[in-house]
């Protein structure tokens, strides 16, 4: 009672503090600085028209390179924590037939929707983690639904570490012909797409990363549900 | 001592991030901590993108008829973006660490797992 009492009190005291400096930002109101900078020059500068997107890639670049490093030491992470030499799934029950068979039928649907998400990350709200995201959810359906599914290992690890290495690759390549690390070189040097900035066969390198970041992602959270749904089996 | 006058949306950040305080702080059960850790997360992020609100403007995707004067500011949104993948990557950590610590000591009480075992 007195632990809790005292952990209410420390919290109505942060909460009074967060809040008095919150007051001095206003809400609703336009503090944009480099936010202006980057709306007025994104279709330009980038060819996207999703402004967001095109700061996470393409101006940000090293954030999200940071970020599918974080989520890969993730990965390789919970891989080690829960490394194991004999695994197997230990689901006993299986699921119904209306559940194994709408789940047949949907996996095809929700992967062709994150694919949808993560090509059309220049256009359309969503982008590489998102769609991933929804693609490790087909795979998470099926693991769900049957008691003897398992991912194709040695593909889905392979196709990981080659979508990352892309992502590298495709920044060493803008290394070697404008001067820096993730040059936009398709849009820059190429010019290419620039005369259909909104449609498909635009955005300069952000579909191309943003596909392999798809991949990466979703070939990743599947390997965090696989690790996570097997156990040791004893005899 | 007053009360400051606040948005709505940095009331509910603040309340959700002291609400995750609060689980981290007094529960027992492990499992408890880490949903007090992803209801912080989850006010952080509110937090970030409430910040970057414009009043009466639409999302930052240029199309026709949002030109680059009618759209909220797109950075918080980019920040939100990483955010959400870390604490996805975080929270996946410390529940492989959580299925560890049950397997050793066969219980999730904090107060309990108090020796490293073999």
């Amino acid at each position: 009672m007195l632990k809790r009492s005292l952990a209410i009190i420390t919290i109505l005291i942060i909460g009074y503090w967060l809040a008095q400096s919150l007051a001095g930002v206003p809400f609703g109101e336009d503090k944009m600085l480099v936010g202006q900078y980057y709306l007025d020059h994104v279709k330009d500068q980038t060819g996207a028209v999703n402004a967001v997107t095109a700061i996470v890639v393409n101006y940000r670049g090293f954030d999200t390179l940071g970020e599918v490093t974080v989520l890969f030491i993730a990965s390789t992470g919970v891989g080690a924590l829960l490394w194991r030499k004999r695994k197997k799934r230990t689901a006993k029950t299986e699921g119904s037939v209306v559940l194994t068979t709408g789940s047949e039928l949907l996996f095809p649907f929700v992967v062709l929707f994150g694919s949808y998400i993560f090509i059309h990350g220049h256009l359309t709200p969503g982008g590489g983690f998102p769609g991933g995201a929804t693609i490790a959810t087909a795979f998470l359906l099926l693991y769900m639904a049957f008691v003897s599914y398992e991912i194709p290992h040695k593909a889905f690890e392979k196709t990981e570490g080659l979508a990352g290495m892309g992502y590298v690759l495709v920044g060493l390549t803008g290394l070697a012909i404008g001067g820096y690390f993730l040059f936009d070189w398709i849009w820059q040097t190429w010019q290419w797409g620039t005369g259909n900035i909104g449609r498909l066969f635009s955005g300069g390198f952000i579909p191309i990363i943003y596909t392999l970041i798809g991949i990466k992602v979703g070939t990743e959270l599947s390997g965090i549900i696989d690790n996570m749904l097997k156990e040791e089996v004893r005899e | 001592m007053n009360v400051p006058d606040i948005s709505v949306y940095y009331f509910g950040a603040i309340s959700l991030i002291l609400i995750g305080l609060y689980a981290v702080l007094v529960k027992k059960n492990l499992l408890k901590m880490l949903v007090g850790l992803s209801i912080m997360e989850t006010g952080v992020n509110l937090l970030l993108i409430s910040v970057g609100y414009v009043s009466g403007k639409s999302a930052p995707i240029l199309s026709e008829g949002i030109g680059p004067k009618g759209a909220v500011d797109p950075i918080p949104q980019a920040l939100v973006l990483t955010a959400i993948v870390i604490g996805v990557a975080t929270t996946a950590m410390a529940l492989s660490a959580a299925i560890i610590l049950y397997e050793r000591y066969g219980t999730l009480n904090v107060e309990e797992i108090r020796r490293l075992r073999g």
